[in-house]
């Protein structure tokens, strides 16, 4: 006894620069990736102050957040041209490498992380960006920070912070056919609320987690902030191993080798003591709607709105329904749509394209409904083309984009209009978030497909052909 | 970072859970390249409506909190992203302090970094000054180096915040500079 340790402290040891009673701890930062949004103010301080970039060789930009979707020369909005103006000439003037809107390597910055193999099991990664924690399905400790702290890293490559607490959520059992990733973590938040992981790192742990594959592992931990944790990480297997294999970022040969191993030592060790330990059963998790305005506010497909009277926060309740233009106790089948936004850090990656083409696969579109497809990356975009996967969703009648954020968060053109409903791969149906007064419905690429073609939600099981 | 040692305001009461910083600070306002200007976009779609007229319900908007400089909010307040300017939106509007049960994480130090004293207090207490502030008049003074709350009676209350953020509000530091004095530190670790 005494030795076991979990994976964060093993990371969290590994990287402390300087420690002192009464203070956080200063820790080492391996990777800073960086956007066009959260970083201008950040470099414009370390200039104002004569200080430079530490390790440009430890950072990695791209522009995500403003870029057209539609036709990449078309930039409408001057402010989001300057903006990303400013992010190009930063990385000129600080070498740092820059992965613009017509780079190859292109896409939202927690898509390219892994699929460039800057992503690896071990690392501590920062962004200014809170779903950050998608690195963490790697077994990284990887969180989102602020501006400051992004000037901080910038200057320093450390950060101040305090030791986390760690929560186990334990996934028992295996998910059934049809129920996928985006429905596990949502039932977790909404089983356990959008406050339980604050203050907490958690690991996922267990068969139904082991199970996931890389990609279905990072929808998990991109979603641990909607639990108010700042990081959520798995510990790293074979799987991780060989999904890292042959990237462009990670080396080759014996030194992969060597690499690996030190990699599968990290995972927690058996016995190891958590802060908090919490259970949730695969099996009894259903394909996931959010009917309100955070995420904990979803249910089973099978589901309906809450009542009223038999809910705690009853005016925050009552105000989400309002917001959302939903009675209480209204079947979740019953709701309709007009957009589909299939995309985002949660859902935009090959095998997410892949399932909701196999539901739209020779059926059209629902015609009051609006649809787009947005791939996570200019290389999840070609690789899709190279299979045919944009023609199923084009002669379905969706609408088939270049990468970026685009709809998740509406800062370019792609927005859901006032009073509009849409069913989206996305991670947040906060009031306003894919557009002034739009309401957004937080479902898995499966369930926004199945709902693109009957234009309201529909168990995604009921559907014939159905991808495990 | 403006130091912060002591600061007396009027009590605006945000009866909500949850409030995330996309509330505090929509989207379409961060395209800005600089820190300032942000006050304007606070609480964007809850202060204006779509052609962008006041609405007179809002709380905000209301003659008797516009001097407001403390806000009090119910849970979990600044979840969401992790856009800094949420805090600076608060700031540059005029709050210098955010009384709240619980935050998030990134809001927390967000706040922290801009000379916002953020307090969490126990949930009875935070709703107790909620209703004072609701129907009538409500100051409270802040008191950092003492962790005081005290009302306009001279009701005390005391809080919690970690030493080393209490310090560095007060003195204003430059965090950067104070890691930087590390740099053999930093140095060190590279090449191990
Ligand atoms: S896709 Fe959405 S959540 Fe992800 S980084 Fe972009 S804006 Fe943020």
């Amino acid at each position: 006894m005494g030795n076991q340790e979990t994976i964060v402290d093993k990371i969290w040891n590994k990287h402390v620069v300087h420690a002192e009673k009464g203070k956080p701890d200063l820790l080492y930062i391996d990777l800073h990736l960086v956007h066009e949004v959260t970083s201008p103010q950040a470099f414009e301080g370390l200039h104002m102050n004569n200080r430079k970039v530490r390790r440009p060789d430890l950072t990695y930009a791209t522009m995500d957040h403003n870029v057209p979707t539609k036709n990449r020369d078309v930039v409408k909005d001057e402010i989001a041209n300057k903006q990303m103006e400013t992010l190009r000439e930063n990385c000129e003037k600080n070498g740092i490498a820059l992965a613009d809107m017509y780079h190859p390597d292109q896409g939202i910055v927690h898509v390219i992380g892994p699929q460039l193999g800057l992503t690896q099991p071990g690392k501590t990664i920062v962004c200014g960006d809170s779903h950050t924690s998608t690195h963490g399905a790697f077994g990284a400790l990887a969180f989102g920070i602020g501006t400051s702290e992004v000037e901080h890293v910038l200057a320093t490559q450390t950060l101040w912070q305090e030791q986390p607490k760690t929560l186990n959520v334990q996934v028992k059992g295996d998910l059934g056919a049809g129920v996928t990733a985006k429905d596990l973590i949502l039932a977790i938040i909404a089983k356990f609320g959008v406050r339980f992981g604050t203050g907490y790192v958690i690991e996922y742990t267990g068969d139904a987690v082991r199970n996931l594959s890389m990609e279905e592992r990072m929808t998990v931990c991109n979603m641990s902030i909607e639990a108010g944790a700042r990081a959520g990480l798995i510990s790293p297997d074979e799987k991780t191993v060989e999904f890292l294999r042959g990237k462009e970022y990670v080396p080759s040969g014996e030194a992969f080798d060597e690499l690996a191993e030190s990699w599968l030592a990290l995972a927690t060790d058996e016995g190891a003591v958590y802060d908090k330990t919490v259970t949730i059963h695969a099996e009894e998790i259903e394909p996931q709607v959010s009917w309100g305005t955070n995420p904990g506010m979803c249910v089973p497909v099978s589901g309906r709105t809450p009542v009223l009277n038999e809910v705690e926060y009853k005016e925050d309740v009552q105000r989400a329904l309002e917001y959302m233009g939903l009675k209480e106790n209204q079947p979740i089948t019953s709701i309709e749509i007009d957009h589909v936004f299939i995309g985002s850090c949660t859902n935009s990656r090959l095998s997410d394209l892949k399932k909701a083409a196999a539901i739209v696969e020779g059926k059209q579109v629902k015609s009051s409904v609006r649809a787009i497809v947005v791939p996570g990356s200019f290389s999840v975009k070609l690789q899709a083309e190279k299979e045919g996967i944009d023609t199923i969703f084009k002669q379905a009648g969706f609408e088939w984009r270049e990468a970026g954020c685009s709809m998740c968060l509406a800062m370019n053109d792609d927005i859901v209009p006032h009073s509009g409903r849409c069913a989206s791969t996305s991670n947040r149906n906060f009031e306003g978030r894919q557009g002034n007064g739009a309401r957004t419905h937080l479902v898995s690429p499966e369930m926004a497909a199945a709902a693109a073609i009957e234009g309201h939600f529909v168990d995604v099981r009921t559907i014939a052909g159905v991808p495990n | 970072m403006e130091a912060i040692q002591k600061h007396t305001g009027l009590v605006y009461p945000m009866n909500r859970t949850n409030v995330d910083t996309d509330q505090i600070i929509p989207k379409q306002f961060l395209k800005r390249i600089e820190r300032t200007g942000f006050g304007q976009f606070l609480f964007y779609h809850w202060r204006f409506d779509e052609e962008g007229k006041k609405r007179p319900d809002f709380g905000l908007n209301k003659a008797e909190y516009n001097n407001a400089s403390v806000l009090i909010a119910g849970e979990n307040f600044g979840c969401g992203s992790s856009r800094e300017h949420a805090p600076w939106a608060l700031l540059d509007y005029g709050f210098r302090v955010v009384i709240a049960p619980s935050f998030a994480d990134i809001f927390y130090n967000n706040a922290l970094k801009n000379g916002i004293i953020p307090i969490q207090m126990e949930k009875e207490q935070v709703d107790l000054w909620m209703r004072q502030a609701e129907e009538t008049e409500f100051t409270l003074e802040v008191d950092l180096k003492e962790q005081r709350i005290r009302d306009a009676k001279h009701n005390a209350v005391y809080f919690d915040i970690p030493a080393y953020h209490k310090e560095k509000l007060l003195n204003g530091w430059d965090e950067i500079a104070l890691t930087l004095k590390l740099e053999d530190k930093i140095e060190a670790y590279e090449m191990r």
